[in-house]
């Protein structure tokens, strides 16, 4: 599903070049689900916008089902984004103007997908994550878990084959913590949809099947599928 | 298929900043406005320009008593009466002029019954009606043996005739002109006002000898006051100003050297130089609405500048979900083109209705043209263009991790 082969990014800051990744070789098979781990700092934020296609790397090579990321141009980078992958944030990121049918059909309106066939969908996905009853309410009218799954309902509606959370429970208790990740859990588990999660604490870490650690720009440890 | 959605999310976006909104589209409208209101002004003074040139009759020449110069001491243009009567048909058998009238004009008292009216009153030839173009509605005209034999009959206007007959037939009737009595025996058609802003239709037409004689006594006998003479085409104009002018030189025995006793001045050529004024006041007005046009835009650039700011996280979060460039792009231009078209739309309900306003209030002619409005239209979505792409090139070219980062 992704591999990375000397993955590094270099920010260029007034004090000089920063190495915020520094070679990185990570494979992940689809279905897997991985927690990425590590101090501010590390170079994990870095990995994930990578992951993503939000960001281009400084050198190195990114495979993402099978296709060349790296050397893709930034309208090929926005399909991708769009189709291949799904996007949960710490924040939530949901737009405050739109209900929550639209901004779980959101994705869908770059796809270039109808009217009609976007509502259906984007219906469905809510009940998917069990807030059908709140289709029409607007994002602040709703509490911070329910939020993420909206959140989540977006990430899906495209039927991605790549999940990114990044910290989706940072902003969450931990009630709604597990609500969520057992949400994320089901997903990876019945849909076979691959999960790359980065967090900062252990039991959230737990859910996931394998743990990667940066420290520095670089991965430190890596527990492989068994674990 | 993204494009209905994007209008819809335009409008979303818009309402979400009224009171902003509205304020930006003011501009536009107040823009689109004065340049639908001041095009009508244009427009109008044109055409009543226009008017009054048809009005007037084509291809005139009015021919005046002294010089037009007046170096030294000389006598006023028309003071002291040097044409005559002799003249005027002498100037008719001019092959480049087609028809030539001489004039006596003055003013005078009518009163029929109990009822007077003040008005001017011409002592013309039936040519009079030829070089001017002009119609009788009802009645007729007199005739060269009435101008000859000095007959007291009069012709009237359709003001004089409704001043002192209201719905009587005035044909037939006998009026007093300065207490001597006169028989109408026509109306003339209507005719408006003519460029200097005088009532063509309040006016009397009598015998050119009856107003020598009768009405306004001159120490010159035969004289008359001033000739008016139509050239035979537009394109022959100067030609028969130089035939006119060495006829009556020849004829007033004028030597080598000697100034003219008398002016000819082309009205054509003078109502021509009007018309050009008109366009150019209509230009001007414009222009000066144009401005505005441009200051709206300017406002609406402003606006979506700081729009795109403040929105600058929902731009990250349109890109991390799939948005293009090129989608984005076109978002912020369609919100752009939204306040504009709005704005342009509400400026011409304004425009239009400042514009019936003012022909009610000003008593102005207005002309709405259709192209003032298209104009109009068509320079308000160029404004909002070109306004609006600026803004949405730089929300386009935001970088996504950055735009996410921003709170």
């Amino acid at each position: 599903m992704i591999k990375t082969t000397g993955l590094a990014k270099d920010y260029v800051t007034g004090a000089g070049a920063f190495h915020a990744l520094r070679g990185v070789d990570v494979s992940i098979d689809p279905g897997e689900f991985v927690a990425v781990m590590g101090p501010s700092g590390s170079g994990k934020s870095t990995f994930m916008n990578l992951l993503g296609c939000l960001d281009k790397p400084s050198a190195g090579h990114y495979h993402l089902a099978g296709r060349a990321v790296s050397e893709m141009r930034p309208d090929e980078l926005a399909a991708v984004r769009n189709k291949l992958i799904g996007f949960v944030f710490q924040g939530f990121n949901l737009l405050p103007r739109l209900s929550v049918l639209d901004n779980v059909a959101l994705p869908m309106l770059y796809a270039g997908a109808g009217h009609a066939k976007r509502r259906a969908r984007a219906q469905a996905l809510l009940k998917r994550v069990s807030l059908d009853g709140k289709t029409h309410q607007m994002p602040n009218q709703l509490s911070g878990g329910q939020q993420q799954r909206v959140a989540i309902a977006r990430a899906l509606v495209n039927q991605p084959q790549l999940i990114l959370a990044d910290e989706p429970t940072g902003n969450l208790d931990s009630e709604t913590s597990h609500e969520v990740m057992n949400l994320f859990t089901e997903l990876n588990r019945d849909e076979g949809i691959t999960l790359v999660l980065v967090t900062h604490e252990m039991d959230i870490a737990a859910f996931a099947r394998r743990r990667i650690r940066f420290l520095d720009g670089k991965v430190v440890e890596d527990t492989g599928v068994a674990a | 298929m993204i494009f209905p959605s994007l209008i819809g999310s335009a409008f979303q976006a818009l309402r979400a900043n009224a009171l902003r909104t509205f304020l930006t589209m003011l501009g536009m409208m107040i823009g689109v406005a004065a340049v639908i209101l001041m095009l009508a002004i244009g427009e109008g003074a044109k055409a009543m320009v226009n008017q009054a040139i048809e009005s007037m009759g084509s291809n005139l020449f009015i021919i005046l008593s002294g010089a037009s110069t007046s170096g030294g001491a000389r006598v006023a243009v028309g003071s002291r009466p040097t044409l005559t009567y002799d003249d005027a048909q002498a100037i008719r058998k001019l092959p480049l002029v087609r028809e030539a009238a001489p004039v006596v004009p003055g003013s005078a008292q009518i009163v029929y019954g109990n009822v007077n009216w003040s008005t001017s009153v011409f002592g013309v030839t039936p040519e009079y009606l030829t070089v001017r173009n002009w119609e009788i509605e009802s009645g007729g005209f007199f005739t060269e043996s009435e101008v000859r034999s000095g007959a007291r009959v009069a012709v009237i206007g359709r003001v004089v005739a409704r001043e002192l007959f209201g719905d009587e037939d005035p044909v037939g009737k006998i009026i007093r002109i300065k207490r001597s009595p006169f028989q109408v025996i026509g109306v003339l058609s209507e005719k408006g006002q003519s460029l200097d802003g005088r009532d063509q239709d309040d006016t009397v037409m009598v015998p050119l000898t009856s107003a020598q004689q009768k009405l306004f006594g001159t120490p010159f006998p035969g004289a008359v006051r001033f000739i008016m003479a139509q050239g035979e085409s537009e394109r022959v104009m100067d030609a028969a100003e130089e035939n006119i002018t060495s006829l009556l030189r020849m004829r007033h025995r004028i030597g080598k050297g000697e100034e003219n006793d008398f002016t000819v001045r082309n009205l054509a050529a003078s109502a021509q130089a009007q018309a050009m004024a008109t366009n150019v006041m209509s230009y001007l007005l414009g222009a000066i609405a144009a401005v505005s046009l441009l200051v709206g835009g300017i406002g609406i650039m402003n606006i979506m500048l700081v729009s795109v700011t403040e929105r600058t996280r929902e731009i990250g979060i349109r890109m991390a979900i799939g948005a293009r460039r090129s989608d984005i792009l076109w978002q912020f231009l369609i919100e752009a083109l939204t306040v504009s078209v709005m704005g342009c739309l509400i400026g011409i309900i304004l425009g239009v209705g400042g514009a019936l306003l003012v022909e009610k209030m000003a008593g102005l002619t207005v002309v709405v043209s259709v192209s003032s409005l298209m104009m109009a239209t068509g320079v308000a979505l160029a404004v909002g263009l070109f306004f609006g792409f600026y803004p949405a090139r730089r929300a386009a070219g935001l970088d996504p991790i950055e735009a996410l980062r921003t709170q």
